[in-house]
């Protein structure tokens, strides 16, 4: 159980190991977008986990890295695809961060330091729970952002027409802001 | 020895297994994914253009043009793609034109990355509105004030450079149909 909650709270990617930044700061400008980019990761994490994991023994160690990277890279041109292909709106909004994922240091980072090693099954509760970890994540910092600088919520109105939205929110500034009163938040919480 | 045809075996079959998935996945959604960018494009005409049962297409350096017919099957119009540099990005529209490519009866941005709260103003009706029934003869002009002529369009406060771009790129757009189309 402990491999599948790590990722949740304790060694929470986002706000704890401070993982993967590129795509929490620069997608995270309304909550449906932070949700799919969520999902997509946890789609490429579980299966990247699954397949090398399976593979740690047969993989040489020199080029285990460009074997970790062409696994990445077919998943998440697969989810790039996908997304072309059945969510149009939204994968237009995701842009060239979707294909970053790649280069992600969370999906890498457990490939390397945790798949490569462990048996299968605990890969996959290790990937699941960094994946739904770095979900949550996302979606929280998203929330915030589009409720105080749009008034919504996943598009629906939250805030009264009454409120002047802060259009910083939805600008980069309004991501490290965001994420610095969040980590902080963590931080606080943990000390306690 | 042994280490090196490992090292290389490992690699090819990674990479071919990886290839073949990806080869498979995108030929059964190439379809779609087509399908989606054609869909894009008549949902625009119809929301500009409602009138519009069908149109042809052709191309006018590089970027389509979409000759217009109602329910009468008459040639009433056209649509065209205009794209250019705005402040942040590529700016995209899709624009509505007569036959005669005299007034601009409507204007709906396509893509774009401008400002959120600023530049991306270029997409609320308060700035695309005047895009119904505006005069490109001699040209558009863009003015901070109040306007006063058909051929005149108010820029957004604070986006000023967004409001310009829009307006130089369908300058330059509607001259080059004008040469083009005859």
């Amino acid at each position: 159980m402990k491999e599948f909650t790590r990722g949740l709270w304790y060694e929470h990617p986002t706000f704890r190991q401070l993982l993967g930044m590129c795509p929490t700061l620069a997608v995270t400008t309304s909550a449906v977008n932070g949700l799919s980019m969520g999902a997509a990761v946890i789609f490429v994490l579980f299966f990247s986990s699954l397949i090398v994991s399976l593979m740690k023994n047969v993989v040489p160690a020199q080029v285990r890295i460009a074997v970790y990277t062409v696994i990445i890279a077919a998943f998440v041109t697969l989810v790039d695809i996908f997304f072309k292909a059945y969510i149009p709106d939204v994968s237009k909004n995701l842009g060239p961060y979707l294909p970053l994922i790649i280069v992600n240091c969370i999906i890498l980072g457990r490939c390397e330091a945790f798949a490569s090693k462990m048996p299968v099954i605990k890969s996959l509760k290790d990937a699941l729970g960094m994946g739904l970890g770095f979900t949550w994540g996302l979606f929280l910092l998203s929330s915030i952002r589009e409720l105080l600088g749009n008034r919504t919520i996943l598009g629906y109105q939250i805030l009264p027409a009454g409120y002047d939205p802060l259009i910083i929110m939805i600008l980069p500034a309004g991501a490290f802001l965001t994420l610095g009163f969040l980590v902080a938040l963590m931080n606080r919480i943990e000390q306690r | 020895m042994k280490e090196t045809v490992k090292i290389i075996a490992v690699l090819t079959v990674v990479c071919l297994l990886s290839s073949a998935l990806l080869s498979y996945f995108s030929g059964i959604t190439f379809a779609r994914i087509e399908q989606n960018g054609i869909d894009a494009i008549n949902d625009a005409i119809r929301v500009l253009a409602p009138q519009a049962v069908r149109n042809e297409e052709f191309s006018v350096s590089g970027l389509a043009v979409y000759r217009l017919f109602d329910a009468g099957d008459n040639n009433f119009g056209y649509a065209f793609i205009a794209q250019g540099q705005g402040y942040a990005g590529t700016i995209k529209m899709m624009v509505l034109t007569d036959m005669a490519i005299s007034e601009i009866n409507g204007m709906a941005v396509l893509e774009s990355v401008e400002t959120p709260g600023l530049g991306a103003k270029i997409k609320e009706n308060s700035f695309r509105g005047q895009f119904v029934g505006l005069s490109v003869i001699p040209q558009i002009i863009l003015l901070k004030d109040k306007i006063s002529n058909k051929n005149e369009v108010q820029a957004i406060t604070g986006a000023t450079i967004s409001s310009r771009s829009v307006v130089r790129i369908l300058n330059d757009r509607i001259e080059e149909l004008k040469e083009n189309i005859k």
